[in-house]
C-alpha cells in the first residue's frame, strides 16, 4: 500500500515515527521547536517530544552542530535542522573537520551517527546568500554521506536509512519541493544509500540528475518524447555514495548522457558524474557527456535574472538535442 | 600567580596533611613518567622517528593531573592536540602512545591520528584535535548526552587560552550555560592559561586578560587557580567536580600555567619570550612543588623519589623500544574507518 504524501509530510512523519520508535534521537536547530520550524517540518514537535528531545539552539551554527557531533560520538542520534543549509558554511569546520573525520583519526574508535538536514538550492528569488548548492562541496569529503532526495518517497526512505545509520549524513532537502505530493510507500522500508532509481526509462539518451532537477529532467524528457526521443532519466538520490553502476550500465546501452545540476558548473557534481561516465562507458560513448548547469554568478534576484540564473527544461531539451547531433 | 588584572582570588585550598598526600604519590609519579615521556618524544622527534607536529605539556602537569585525579573512571574528557599527558594520567599505556606518535600499527589509534589526536574511548579520553577550540562544541555536546541518557557522568573539557578567542569557543559556552539551567550540561571548562597561543601572549590577543571572567559573561560560573600546584588544583577540582556532578550545570576554571618548553618541537627560537622568564618558571615547576610537598608530608622520601624517576626512564624507554619495534600499519589499513557502513 501506499499514500500521496507531500515532501514535507513524509520528513515529518518519518522523523517523528522514528522519535517514538527511538528515545536516541533529539532534534536540535534554529526555531525547530516554539517557533514550529521555518518550514514547519518540525511542527508540534516540541509539544509532542518536549525541549529535551526538541532543542531551540541559539544562532550559532558551529556550536550546535559541533555539540550534535559530540551527541553523536556518546551514542545519541542527533539530527540537526540547519534552516537552510547556506548557513552551515559557519559549521563547516565541524561538519568536514570532525564530523567527517572523527571516526579515521580515532582509528575506528568512535562513530559519528548524525543527520544534519535542511533545505539546499535556489528557486525563490532569495539571491546570493540564500540560494546555493552545496552539494559538491560536502561531497568531496570522505567520511560523509550525501543524499538529495527528488520525491516524497526518496525523503522517506533515505531518511530512514540516514536515521538508523552509523556515519554522519547531509541530507540535502529542496524548499521548491517541500509542497511536492508523491506516492509514500507504508511501512518500514528503508532506501539504501547508493541506489539510484531510473524514473523513466529511455533508449537514446541519459538523464541523470538529482533533487530538484529530477523533475525538470522528466518534464524535458515528456517533451522530447513529442519529438521522438526517448530519454532514460536516473534520479541518483545519493551523491555519495554515488551508484556508478546504475549510471554506467544506462549509458553504455543510450550512448549518450546529459547531466543537470542546479549549482554553479566548474567541479560541480556533473564533473565528477561525467568523468564517471567517461571512465566507465567511453568506448560506447557517441558524444560528449552534456552539463546543465547553474550560470556561474552569484544567484540574483530579480526574478527574470534568477530564472536565467538556473537550469530551464529548454536547456535539458537543447542538451539532449546536441548528443544527438539534432541542432 | 594570579593574573594582574580582574583580581578574583586565587584560591588556595590546601590540607595540611593526610589521606589527600598520600594518594597523590601515584600522581607524583605520573608526572614525573610525562615529562619524561615528553622529553623522550621530543628526543625520537629529533632523529625523525616522529612526524608532523609534535606539542609537549611539560610544565602543564599539575593541570591536567589535578583534574584527572578528581574524576570518576566513567567519566569523559576531551583536549586539544597538546594530548600525551591527558592520555598517559588517564592509564593509557604510555608504549601505545608512543608508538601513535610513531604512526605504528600498536598506536591508539593504528597510527592514523598521530600526536594531536589521541584516543582512548573505553577509558573516557572522546580526544584530542587539531583544531584550535574545535573541540570546545564537541565536549558541550557530549556533556548534554550525558545528561540525556540519565547519568550522573561529567565531562571535563581541556582548552588553551589562545582557543578562547575563536567562536568555537563563544558560542558552545553560551548554550552550556542555556543548558545548564535545566541541569542538562554537566562540564567543566578547563582553561590552561600558558600564556601563550604558538607566540601571542594573552594580553596581545585581548583586552580581558581575566580569562577565567569571560565564562561569566555567559552565565557561568568561574574562578582562577595556581595551576602549578597540583594538590591545590586537585581540591579544586573535587569540589567543583562534585558540583558539576551535582547540579549539572556548567563550570569554569582558569589554571594559571606555563609551558616550560617551545609550542612545538619545532619551535626552537622561541622569539616571543625571554629566557629569563623561562628560567623563573622553572622555580614553579610543577613536579619539583609537589615533590616538595610530599617530601615535607614524610610520604615520600629520597630513594623513593630516585626510585620513581628510575622507574620512569625504564617506562619510557620501553615505550621507545616498543614503538620503534611495531610494525607500521599494513597498506589494508589505509581505508579501514572512514565509515561504519560501505
Ligand atoms: C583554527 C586554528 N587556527 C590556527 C591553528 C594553528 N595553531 C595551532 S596551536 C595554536 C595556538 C593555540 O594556543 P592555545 O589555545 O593557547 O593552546 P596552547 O598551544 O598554548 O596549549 C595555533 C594558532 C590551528 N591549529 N587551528
Ligand atoms: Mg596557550
Amino acid at each position: 500500500m501506499a499514500q500521496v504524501l507531500t515532501f514535507r509530510d513524509a520528513l515529518r512523519a518519518t522523523l517523528m515515527e522514528e522519535m517514538d520508535r527511538n528515545p536516541a534521537v533529539v532534534l536540535l536547530g534554529e526555531d525547530i521547536g516554539v517557533y514550529q520550524g521555518t518550514f514547519r517540518i518540525t511542527a508540534d514537535f516540541l509539544t509532542r517530544f518536549g525541549p529535551k528531545r526538541v532543542i531551540d539552539t541559539p544562532i550559532s551554527e558551529l556550536g550546535f552542530v559541533g555539540a550534535a557531533v559530540g551527541m553523536a560520538m556518546l551514542g545519541l542520534r542527533p539530527v540537526v535542522e540547519v534552516m537552510t543549509w547556506n548557513f552551515s558554511l559557519l559549521a563547516a569546520d565541524q561538519i568536514l573537520n570532525n564530523a567527517a573525520k572523527l571516526r579515521y583519526f580515532s582509528g575506528g574508535q568512535v562513530n559519528v551517527p548524525l543527520v544534519i538536514r535542511g533545505p539546499n538550492g535556489a528557486g525563490v528569488q532569495l539571491s546570493a546568500q540564500h540560494s546555493q548548492s552545496l552539494e559538491a562541496l560536502y561531497a568531496h569529503f570522505p567520511g560523509l554521506w550525501v543524499v538529495a532526495p527528488a520525491t516524497p518517497a526518496d525523503a522517506r526512505g533515505l531518511l530512514l536509512t540516514a536515521l538508523r545509520g552509523k556515519d554522519p549524513v547531509v541530507f540535502l532537502e529542496n524548499a521548491a519541493l517541500y509542497g511536492a505530493k508523491g506516492e509514500v510507500p507504508d511501512g518500514d522500508a528503508p532506501i539504501p544509500f547508493g541506489q539510484a532509481e531510473i524514473m523513466r526509462r529511455g533508449h537514446d539518451v541519459t538523464i541523470i540528475s538529482y533533487s530538484r532537477m529530477v523533475h525538470l529532467a522528466l518534464t524535458a524528457a515528456e517533451q522530447l518524447a513529442q519529438t521522438g526521443i526517448e530519454a532514460e532519466v536516473i534520479n541518483l538520490r545519493t551523491l555519495r555514495p554515488l551508484d556508478r553502476e546504475t549510471l554506467i550500465r544506462s549509458v553504455r546501452r543510450t550512448h549518450r548522457a546529459v547531466v543537470v545540476q542546479e549549482q554553479w558548473r566548474p567541479f560541480g557534481a556533473a564533473a565528477e558524474i561525467a568523468a564517471v561516465i567517461y571512465e566507465g562507458a567511453f568506448d560506447l560513448l557517441d558524444a560528449p557527456v552534456e552539463r546543465v548547469t547553474g550560470a556561474d554568478v552569484p544567484m540574483p534576484y530579480a526574478r527574470n535574472l534568477e530564472l536565467l540564473a538556473l537550469p530551464h527544461e529548454r536547456d535539458i531539451v537543447a542538451a539532449v538535442q546536441r548528443t544527438l547531433y539534432r541542432q | 600567580m594570579a593574573s594582574k588584572r580582574g583580581g578574583a582570588k586565587v584560591r588556595a585550598e590546601r590540607t595540611p596533611a593526610g589521606p589527600d598526600l598520600a594518594s597523590s604519590v601515584p600522581w607524583y609519579r605520573l608526572m614525573v613518567l610525562t615529562r619524561r615521556f615528553e622529553d623522550e618524544a621530543e628526543r625520537a622527534f629529533r632523529r625523525g622517528k616522529i612526524g608532523g607536529y609534535l606539542h609537549l605539556y611539560s610544565g602543564q602537569e599539575a593541570v591536567a593531573a589535578g583534574f584527572l585525579a578528581a574524576i570518576r573512571a566513567d567519566d569523559i574528557f576531551f583536549t586539544a592536540y597538546r594530548d600525551h599527558a591527558h592520555a598517559i594520567f588517564r592509564g593509557t599505556p604510555p608504549q601505545a602512545v608512543m608508538a601513535e606518535l610513531f604512526g605504528k600499527q600498536t598506536g591508539v589509534a593504528k597510527g592514523k591520528g598521530g600526536s594531536m589526536h589521541l584516543f582512548d574511548v573505553p577509558r573516557g579520553l572522546y580526544g584530542g584535535y587539531g583544531i584550535v577550540g574545535a573541540h570546545i562544541p564537541l565536549a558541550t555536546g557530549a556533556a548534554y548526552a550525558l545528561r540525556y541518557q540519565g547519568t550522573d557522568r561529567i565531562c571535563l573539557c581541556f582548552l588553551g587560552d589562545g582557543a578562547m578567542n575563536s567562536g568555537s569557543f563563544h558560542e558552545p559556552v553560551n548554550m552550556a550555560a542555556v543548558w545548564g539551567q535545566d541541569g542538562m550540561c554537566p562540564i567543566v571548562y578547563i582553561v590552561e592559561n600558558n600564556k601563550y597561543a604558538m607566540g601571542t601572549s594573552v594580553d596581545r590577543s585581548t583586552v580581558v586578560t581575566h580569562l577565567a571572567s569571560k565564562f561569566g559573561l555567559h552565565g557561568i560560573e568561574n574562578e582562577q587557580v595556581d595551576g602549578q600546584d597540583f594538590l591545590t588544583v586537585r581540591r579544586a577540582a573535587e569540589r567543583i567536580v562534585a558540583r558539576v556532578r551535582a547540579t549539572g550545570r556548567p563550570y569554569a576554571i582558569e589554571a594559571i600555567t606555563y609551558r616550560l618548553v617551545g609550542h612545538g618541537a619545532a619551535d626552537l627560537f622561541q622569539p616571543y619570550r625571554n629566557k629569563g622568564e623561562v628560567e623563573e618558571w622553572k622555580q614553579r615547576d610543577p613536579i619539583q612543588i609537589l615533590e616538595r610537598e610530599l617530601h615535607r608530608a614524610g610520604v615520600l622520601d629520597d630513594a623513593q623519589v630516585a626510585a620513581i624517576h628510575k622507574e620512569a626512564e625504564e617506562k619510557v624507554a620501553a615505550a621507545i623500544k616498543y614503538a620503534e619495534e611495531s610494525p607500521e600499519p599494513p597498506p589494508e589499513e589505509l581505508p579501514r574507518d572512514v565509515s561504519a557502513q560501505g
